[in-house]
C-alpha cells in the first residue's frame, strides 16, 4: 500500500507539469500579454516605453524562462495582478473558492440523497413499473441542459412563486437552494443509472442466489451484503463525477449570481482578464487531480481484495 | 427453461430492433429538417419589425416574437441548423482525430505511443468544461473556437478507446496472418483493423452527440459560442434572458428545442448501445 501511494504521488508530477504547461501555453495562444492589455487601447505609445515595461515584467525572455518564472510564482501563491481590477489574482481566487466548494459539497450531498435510494429502488424493482418510471425521469434529466433547468427553476420558484431570491444575497441557505437543486438534478439523473447498474450487477452474483436459497431474507441480503460491496463502486463513481461538477458550476454560478470561482471565471473570460482565467484553470485542474488521487487511494484502502493483495494493482 | 430464455432474448432483441429503426428514423428526420430548415420557416428569421416586438404566442406566431419582432418559431427552426450541424461536426472531428491517434499509438507502440498517451493524459487531467471554457475564452469566442475548445478536451477519450481496441485486435491470429501474408501496414489498418474497431467507437460517438450538443449550447449561452444575430439555441436563450420575467416563451422555446434534439440523439445512442451489446441492459 505504501509503495502504491508513493507510486501514485510520483505519477502526479508529470501530470501537474502538463497542467501548468498547458494553462500557460493556452494564454500565450490568446496572443495577448500584459503589455497589449496595458497599452493596447491607448493609441501610440513610444516603443521604448513598451520595451522597458516588457523587460520589467520579464516578457522579453524566452518562452521557457517565462514559464518557469510563472510556475515559480504559482508555487509562491503569486499569480500576478488582474488586468481589470488590478487586484492580486491568487488572493481573489482564494477568496471566492469557499463559495464554490460549498456549492459543490451541497450538490454532491443532495445527489447522494436523491440518487442512491432511487437507484437501489430501481434495481430491486427491475423491469417493473417503478423501474421504468425512475429510468424515464433519469433519462429526461440527462437530456436537459443545466442552464435550461436553472432558468426554469428561476422562472417557477423565484419569479412566479417568489419563494427564492432571483439573485443570491451572499452565502445564505435560501440562495443556495436553487443552484444546488439544478446541479444535483443533472448529476442525480446520470448517477441513478450507475447506482442501478452497480446494484444489479451485484444482485446477479452467485452468493446472492446462494443466500436466498439458504432462506436469508432478501432484505437482509440487500442490506448486509449487496449494498456493502456495491457502495465501493458507487463512492468511486461519485468522486470521479466531481470533475464534471467543477466545470458545471461555472454556468450555474453565473446564472444565479453565486459569488464563486465559476462566476469569477466567466466574468474574467468576458473581460479578457487572462491571469484570472489562468488561475481558474490551473487550480481547478489541481483540485480535480487531487480529488481523483484521493478517490483512488480510498478505493485501495476500502477494497479488501486490493488491500490484501489478492488482486494486483491495476 | 433454456428455450424460454432464448425466446425471451429474441423478443428483447426484436424490441431493440424496432426501437433502433424508430429512433434512427427520428434522428435522420431531425438532421434532414435542420439541413433544409432555411426553406421551412414561415417568416424570415432575421427580419426585424419593432411593431411586432415581444408578442405572446398566437396563431400567426406560434412561439411569439422576440424583442426585435422576429418570429421565434422561424428562429428556432433555423437555429436547428447551427446547433445540430456544429454538434455533428464536433463529434466527427473528435472521433476522427481520436481514432487516428489511438490507432497510431496502438499500432506503432514504443516512443510515439508513450508521448501521445502522455499528451492525452495531460488533457484528461482537466475537468471537462473548465478547460473548454478557458480555451474558448483564450481564443475569443465564436462558434468555430467553441468547437475547437470542446474538441481539444474530448479527443483523448476516443484515442484511449481506439488504442485499446487496436492492441486487442493486434493479438488476434487473423491479424498476424494478414501481416505474415505480406500486406502493407497501411492496407492492414484500413482493410482489416479499422472495420473491426469502429463498432465500439461509433457507439461512443453517437452516445456523445447529446452531451456535446448541450456543452456547445452551454458555451454559446455564456457568449463563447455562436454570436447574435446568428440563430443558435444556446445564444438565443442568453440573448433573451432579460425578457424571461415578462415573456418566458422567448427564452424557453429554444431550450425546449435543445431538450428534444438531445433526447432524440440520446435515445438513439442508448438503443445502438443495447443493440451492439445485449448484455448491457
Amino acid at each position: 500500500m505504501k509503495k502504491y501511494i508513493i507510486h501514485r504521488v510520483l505519477q502526479l508530477i508529470p501530470v501537474l507539469i502538463g497542467i501548468t504547461f498547458l494553462s500557460f501555453a493556452m494564454m500565450r495562444l490568446a496572443g495577448s500579454d500584459a503589455i497589449t492589455e496595458l497599452y493596447g487601447d491607448k493609441g501610440a505609445v513610444a516603443q521604448e516605453i513598451i520595451d522597458a515595461k516588457r523587460a520589467e515584467l520579464g516578457l522579453d525572455k524566452p518562452f521557457f524562462t517565462q514559464y518557469l518564472a510563472w510556475v515559480g510564482g504559482l508555487l509562491r501563491g503569486d499569480m500576478g495582478v488582474s488586468y481589470v481590477s488590478g487586484k492580486d489574482v491568487f488572493g481573489t481566487f482564494i477568496s471566492k473558492l469557499p463559495a464554490t466548494l460549498l456549492l459543490t459539497a451541497l450538490s454532491i450531498g443532495m445527489t447522494v440523497v436523491i440518487s442512491i435510494p432511487l437507484g437501489i429502488l430501481a434495481a430491486v424493482r427491475q423491469d417493473k413499473f417503478t423501474d421504468y418510471f425512475l429510468r424515464f425521469f433519469s433519462f429526461l434529466g440527462n437530456s436537459l441542459p443545466n442552464f435550461f433547468v436553472a432558468l426554469l427553476f428561476m422562472q417557477i420558484f423565484s419569479i412566479e412563486l417568489k419563494i427564492f431570491p432571483v439573485i443570491s444575497h451572499g452565502l445564505s441557505i435560501k440562495s443556495a437552494v436553487l443552484p444546488t437543486l439544478t446541479l444535483a438534478l443533472a448529476m442525480s439523473a446520470k448517477y441513478m443509472r450507475q447506482v442501478r447498474a452497480t446494484v444489479l450487477e451485484e444482485l446477479s452474483k452467485d452468493y446472492v442466489t446462494g443466500a436466498k436459497a439458504r432462506g436469508v431474507r432478501s432484505f437482509l441480503v440487500l442490506w448486509k451484503s449487496v449494498l456493502k460491496s456495491a457502495m465501493l463502486t458507487i463512492i468511486t463513481l461519485l468522486a470521479l463525477s466531481i470533475g464534471n461538477l467543477l466545470g458545471g458550476t461555472a454556468i450555474i454560478e453565473s446564472i444565479f449570481m453565486w459569488d464563486g470561482v465559476g462566476k469569477l471565471a466567466v466574468d474574467s473570460i468576458t473581460m479578457r482578464d487572462y491571469p484570472m482565467i489562468q488561475a481558474y484553470v490551473v487550480w481547478m485542474a489541481v483540485i480535480y487531480v487531487l480529488v481523483n488521487l484521493m478517490t483512488d487511494l480510498l478505493y485501495h484502502t476500502l477494497d479488501p481484495r486490493i488491500r490484501l493483495g489478492v488482486v494486483q494493482d491495476g | 427453461m433454456g428455450e424460454i430464455t432464448i425466446r425471451r432474448q429474441k423478443i428483447k432483441k426484436d424490441r431493440v430492433k424496432i426501437r433502433l429503426i424508430l429512433f434512427g428514423t427520428l434522428a435522420v428526420l431531425l438532421i434532414l429538417f435542420s439541413f433544409f430548415s432555411e426553406h421551412l420557416t414561415p417568416y424570415d428569421p432575421y427580419l426585424q419589425d419593432l411593431n411586432l416586438a415581444k408578442q405572446p404566442p398566437s396563431w400567426e406566431h406560434p412561439l411569439g416574437t422576440d424583442r426585435y419582432g422576429r418570429d421565434m418559431l422561424s428562429r428556432v427552426i433555423v437555429g436547428s441548423r447551427t446547433s445540430i450541424f456544429s454538434t455533428l461536426l464536433l463529434v466527427g472531428i473528435i472521433t476522427a482525430v481520436g481514432t487516428a491517434v489511438g490507432v497510431v499509438c496502438g499500432w506503432r507502440g514504443k516512443g510515439l505511443d508513450t508521448v501521445l498517451m502522455r499528451i492525452s493524459d495531460m488533457f484528461l487531467a482537466f475537468p471537462g468544461l473548465v478547460f473548454a471554457l478557458a480555451v474558448s475564452g483564450a481564443l475569443g469566442g465564436g462558434l468555430q473556437n467553441a468547437i475547437l475548445a470542446l474538441a481539444a478536451i474530448s479527443w483523448p477519450k476516443y484515442a484511449r478507446l481506439a488504442r485499446s481496441q487496436t492492441l486487442a485486435q493486434k493479438e488476434t491470429t487473423w491479424m498476424k496472418a494478414a501481416k505474415l501474408s505480406g500486406s502493407s501496414d497501411w492496407k492492414i489498418v484500413c482493410r482489416h483493423l479499422l472495420p473491426n474497431i469502429m463498432g465500439p467507437i461509433l457507439v461512443t460517438a453517437v452516445l456523445d452527440i447529446g452531451t456535446m450538443m448541450m456543452e456547445l449550447a452551454a458555451l454559446s449561452f455564456l457568449g463563447l459560442g455562436a454570436k447574435p444575430p446568428i440563430a443558435e439555441w444556446g445564444s438565443m436563450m442568453s440573448d433573451t434572458r432579460s425578457l424571461m420575467t415578462t415573456s418566458p416563451w422567448i427564452t424557453f422555446s429554444p431550450g425546449i428545442a435543445i431538450f428534444l434534439s438531445v433526447m432524440i440523439f440520446n435515445l438513439l445512442g442508448d438503443t445502438i448501445r443495447d443493440y451492439a451489446d445485449p448484455r448491457r441492459r
